[in-house]
């Protein structure tokens, strides 16, 4: 009983990591926002860019996310 | 109810054995077959009328094309035209796999390691022998940064090693984890319907089931993605290995 106890726990903690990630997509989000108001016309080149960022930055949530999956029902 | 991992299994469908190796159609082994021959009968038929105004059919095609052409021109310019054929397919193959994925009941291969690990390691051989005989023992100097001190050199250049050695790892963690995880999260909440409906009068159902409707739409957006990411970073490391620092 206390193995399923410290699975369920241990699963928790493994996705305290999506934190940085929630600061990592605000970042990217924030300033793709900031640089399209600065210069609309860009706009076309750094959108793919950000999206980039954004599938590597989630990419690190996925990580814990499968950590957190494997204690789980692995 | 079924465990939220129970999609990912691996079942014989035309059991095959030669000499003790295990060489059985699989779930897997079909739907690799389902989506090379998607993107075949896509891009033939799409090529098929030549039409100088295109219809929609050979728009999307030519769009495909022109996509990661425009990429490969982009990341690595006029060197990488060589690998063209090369990167389309790679880039063909994990988009129809995730996309042919999120049809329900479809089995995704791209949600397997050994699939992704050996897409990734295809990528990093090739790429590295590409280097060697494009430069030679030359090739070697990519491990040594520029403009650092020598004093560094001890802990720049393991560094560096290490970090290449870490990309295939990456290319196909990244790529498996995003389909396995988003998959099981749409079961782990398509498991929520019945137990919430019975609990509401079949009122509290429909949340779980407007969550998986959106989560298809996010799932669509990744499987696009995440083809894009793969190929993008096989470009990127195609031009290291072309034109070094």
């Amino acid at each position: 009983m206390e193995l399923e106890a410290a699975k369920m726990i241990g699963a928790g903690l493994a996705v305290i990591g999506l934190s940085g990630v929630g600061v990592g997509i605000g970042n990217i989000f924030s300033s793709l926002i900031g640089s399209i108001a600065r210069n609309p016309a860009t706009r076309p080149q750094i959108f793919p860019m950000a999206m980039l960022g954004f599938a590597l930055v989630e990419a690190v949530a996925l990580y814990a996310l499968l950590i957190s999956f494997l204690i789980l029902f692995g | 109810m079924a465990s939220p991992l129970q999609q990912f299994e691996i079942h014989p469908i035309v059991p095959i054995h030669i000499g003790g190796i295990d060489l059985s159609i699989t779930n897997s082994a079909l739907w690799m077959g389902i989506s090379v021959a998607t993107a075949s009968v896509f891009l033939a038929f799409g090529a098929r009328r030549r039409a100088l105004v295109p219809g929609r059919w050979q728009v999307m095609a030519e769009m495909s094309y022109e996509f990661i052409a425009n990429m490969l021109r982009d990341n690595v310019g006029d060197a990488g035209r060589r690998f063209f054929p090369y990167i389309f397919t790679l880039f063909m193959f994990i988009l129809f796999g995730n996309l042919l994925g999120l049809v329900p009941g479809a089995f995704t291969y791209t949600s397997h390691i050994a699939v992704t690990l050996a897409l990734a390691m295809t990528v990093f051989v090739a790429v590295t022998i590409v280097g060697i005989v494009k430069h030679g023992l030359h090739f070697f100097t990519f491990f040594v940064p520029s403009g650092v001190p020598a004093l560094m050199m001890p802990l720049m250049i393991p560094i560096e090693i290490i970090s290449y050695l870490s990309r295939p790892v990456s290319l196909s963690i990244r790529l498996f984890a995003n389909m396995m995880a988003g998959h099981t999260m749409m079961k782990v909440f398509a498991g929520f319907v019945v137990p919430l409906g019975a609990a509401t009068f079949g009122i509290g159902g429909l949340a779980p089931i407007a969550m998986d409707v959106a989560l298809t739409g996010f799932e669509l957006l990744v499987a696009f993605l995440q083809a894009y990411v793969f190929t993008v970073l096989t470009c990127l490391y195609l031009n290291d290995a072309l034109h070094l620092h």
